[in-house]
């Protein structure tokens, strides 16, 4: 059934794997590129769909985990155990082959780079890949907004990005970076692992008398945790926005 | 069929019932939100249709408790990709609910607690196709799953089923609710996956 496009309408769009990089050995990035890409706002999504020979075929949702240049999008992608899209993508996918996409997707989940509230930042796992778009945005449009990053990972291991945002904690002036370690912590830590709590949240985030603007992505547990500790802290649950990837996980 | 994937398999496919285009089986219940879970004091709680008129009809928690429910099995489709089939809910039909109310609109935006809204023809509300529920698989509805009491709209995506219900406006003209005014589609069929604005 053709349908003429409309103005807006997302049509899929192919993309060729130009270059990935393994973030965890579990998490692989991957670098596309999109003939045509619209551009994007940090913290929208895409759609991927993967089509077998039989013409079976599978579609899931990503982050773009970077501001857009040109035709090039970046996603990275965590391997679920038993997972049949992300185990394709962080396996098998090779330089060259092509996927469908389309997007961007997604207005509400998004920080604009004209935006002048403090931002606190809340990743679980792979939630860090759209706070990661926001955290390069800032940088790339020169904006002082101040950012905070609380970031809850299983093990030191299972950091994405970690010289990257080891880098920018430094450089990038107004961002500070808070680790959370569930399983096992680095070197001379000065905390046992432990789950996000109230402490960790209330110590590293912002009050709420500066209304910040809130962004909170992981699994859905850890998202739901994490969005009643701010709205129990006092923070205006219409500035606590959410993400939430998938059903289990860190 | 779009492009193929070299090397993309899937997982092995047993012959079973047939999905929405671009859905997946899941035996989990992800949630879909865009903030907080809103928590909602049952004795504060009430329900109202207002119509386009601004005529309101209200049901408090005893009200609702003390109408007819059906219990409908039923399949649900998220635009997030994922569908699960077989689901049982608890709840009054709005054919119920609408009895007695006297409108002539077409088109409902439904409220949530916490700010949440969806759009919809009126008509797919009516029917035996839509309901207040307040139970899912014999349990209370769970606060992030919607509780303590949702819309339930199963033939179209479930961000129109929305969470922590607190009203429907019946209105003359289709205004946009927040999922739709961020370009998701104003009717959200998944048999036809009207995803996006467009599709
Ligand atoms: C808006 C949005 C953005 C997303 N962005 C990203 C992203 O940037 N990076 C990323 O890696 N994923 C992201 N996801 C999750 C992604 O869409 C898939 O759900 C995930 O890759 C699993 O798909 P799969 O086909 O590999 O697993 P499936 O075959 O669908 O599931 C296999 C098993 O894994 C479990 N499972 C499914 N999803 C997850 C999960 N997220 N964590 C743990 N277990 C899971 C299932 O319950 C099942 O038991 C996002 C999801 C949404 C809704």
């Amino acid at each position: 059934m053709a349908r003429a496009a409309v103005p807006g309408r997302l049509s899929w769009r192919v993309g060729r794997l130009a270059e990935a990089r393994q973030e965890t050995p579990t998490a692989r990035t991957l670098v596309l590129d999109v003939p045509g890409w619209p551009g994007h706002l940090p913290g929208q999504h895409v759609d991927v769909r993967l089509t077998a020979e039989d013409g079976y075929s599978a579609q899931r949702s990503y982050s773009l985990a970077a501001p857009a240049e040109g035709g090039r999008v970046e996603l990275t992608v965590q391997s679920v155990p038993e997972g049949e899209v992300s185990a394709y993508l962080t396996g098998v996918y090779s330089t060259g082959d092509p996927v469908e996409l389309r997007g961007p997707v997604g207005g509400w989940f998004v920080w604009r780079p004209a935006g002048t509230q403090p931002v606190l930042l809340v990743a679980g796992g792979s939630g860090i890949v759209p706070l990661m778009a926001m955290i390069r945005s800032r940088r790339a449009a020169g904006s002082r907004v101040p950012f905070r990053l609380i970031y809850s990972v299983r093990t030191p291991g299972d950091v994405y990005y970690a010289d990257e945002l080891r880098r920018r904690a430094r450089d990038d002036a107004g961002l500070d970076v808070t680790f959370v370690y569930t399983r096992a912590v680095p070197e001379g830590w000065p905390h046992p692992p432990r789950r996000i709590g109230v402490t960790v949240v209330n110590t590293n985030g912002w009050p709420p008398a500066l209304t910040p603007d809130c962004y909170v992505c992981g699994p859905t547990g850890f998202v739901e945790t994490v969005a009643d500790i701010l709205v129990a802290l006092g923070h205006d649950p219409r500035r606590v926005r959410t993400e939430r990837f998938g059903p289990t996980g860190g | 069929m779009g492009i193929v994937t070299p090397g993309f398999r899937g997982r092995p496919r047993p012959s079973g019932p047939e999905l929405p285009p671009g859905q997946y089986l899941t035996e989990d219940f992800p949630v879909l939100s865009a903030g907080p879970t809103p928590r909602v004091p049952m004795d504060r709680w009430e329900f109202v249709i207002t119509t386009e008129t601004s005529r309101e009809h209200r049901w408090s928690w005893t009200d609702l408790m003390a109408l007819p429910s059906d219990t409908p099995t039923v399949d649900i489709h998220c635009v997030t990709k994922w569908s699960k089939l077989g689901t049982t809910w608890q709840g009054v039909s709005l054919d119920t609910l609408m009895s007695d109310v006297d409108t002539a609109a077409d088109y409902a935006l439904v409220h949530s607690y916490g700010g949440y809204t969806t759009n919809l023809p009126l008509s797919d509300l009516l029917d035996g196709r839509a309901w207040v529920a307040y139970r899912f698989d014999g349990d209370d509805l769970h606060p992030e799953h919607g509780g303590p009491a949702r819309l339930l709209v199963p033939h179209l995506y479930f961000w129109k089923s929305a969470k922590w219900v607190r009203g429907i406006q019946l209105r003359f003209d289709d205004e946009p609710g927040f999922w739709e005014s961020a370009g998701y589609h104003d009717y959200g069929d998944p048999w036809r996956e009207q995803r996006y604005q467009g599709d």
